[in-house]
């Protein structure tokens, strides 16, 4: 396990990237930049398309932020891996229902489920 | 709801994080004093971020020198927050629905759709530079 970032903390399980969002608050271009640029560095030497997004500590996410997670979801698609969101808690799940990106983004209550969508596993 | 004194402001800021943060972090403490709970709290934060990333954004086309006005007034009984920006302004029934199938994977154009279904009620005030929103219990 590393940690040598800013606004998440990685870990490798099993085939899957699993990547903890630090900020509480998701919202300014800055952070989003950022973070954005941390998950390339992550993917860039990941051996596995396949990544879990844990929303546990976040609290406030904007519109830029849902553009980030479909563009870094298209690229795992486009690896063949894909993207799976876990504990992803109220008032944030609404605003994916909102936009309807809960028709694009899995999202589960937990690590096991999120491997299982990703990977098939039973 | 505790019975407050309404509080209102007006700022004339520059576009930057910074600027834009402290009338944020601002509102945010006269929320919290008008005791509006944490679902107010939510939905006027987001819609204030995403109308100020949107003046900056699509008003400024990014010139982060360029002045936004903002306004807030809040009671123990409603919210209301204006935006405005020095940009040509837009037509809001332009902006393609983000929530259709085709526009799903699309990575921008949220912001508005999301203030419309946290906020009672949003004005787009034309020529399309200055946004009005209210939020009532």
């Amino acid at each position: 396990m590393t940690n040598q970032w800013n606004h998440i903390q990685v870990s490798h399980e099993g085939g899957i990237v699993l990547v903890c969002l630090l900020d509480k608050h998701i919202l300014d271009e800055l952070t989003i930049r950022e973070i954005g640029e941390e998950l390339d560095q992550v993917l860039a030497d990941a051996p596995s398309p396949h990544v879990v997004l844990d929303f546990s500590d976040v609290e406030h996410l904007s519109s830029s932020a849902l553009g980030m997670l479909i563009t870094l979801n298209s690229r795992l698609q486009d690896r063949d891996g894909g993207l799976c969101l876990v504990n992803v808690g109220e008032p944030i799940g609404e605003v994916f229902r909102i936009t309807r990106l809960d028709r694009v983004l899995s999202s589960v209550s937990d690590l096991a489920e999120a491997r299982a969508i990703l990977l098939g596993d039973e | 709801m505790s019975d407050v004194e309404p509080w209102a402001m007006r700022w004339q800021i520059r576009g930057d994080r910074a600027a834009c943060h402290e009338v944020i972090d601002l509102v945010q403490s006269a929320l919290t004093n008008a005791d509006l709970g944490d679902t107010v709290a939510f939905a006027v934060r987001l819609a204030l971020e995403e109308a100020l990333a949107n003046a900056v954004r699509h008003g400024h086309i990014g010139d982060e020198s360029r002045t936004i006005e903002v306004f807030a007034e809040i009671s123990s009984c409603s919210v209301r927050l204006e935006v405005a920006d020095e940009g040509t302004g837009f037509d809001p029934s332009s902006v393609p629905d983000p929530t259709a199938d085709e526009n799903l994977t699309i990575a921008s154009g949220r912001g508005l759709s999301l203030i419309r279904a946290f906020m009672t009620d949003v004005k787009v005030v034309p020529p399309g530079n200055r946004i009005v929103m209210n939020y009532i219990p």
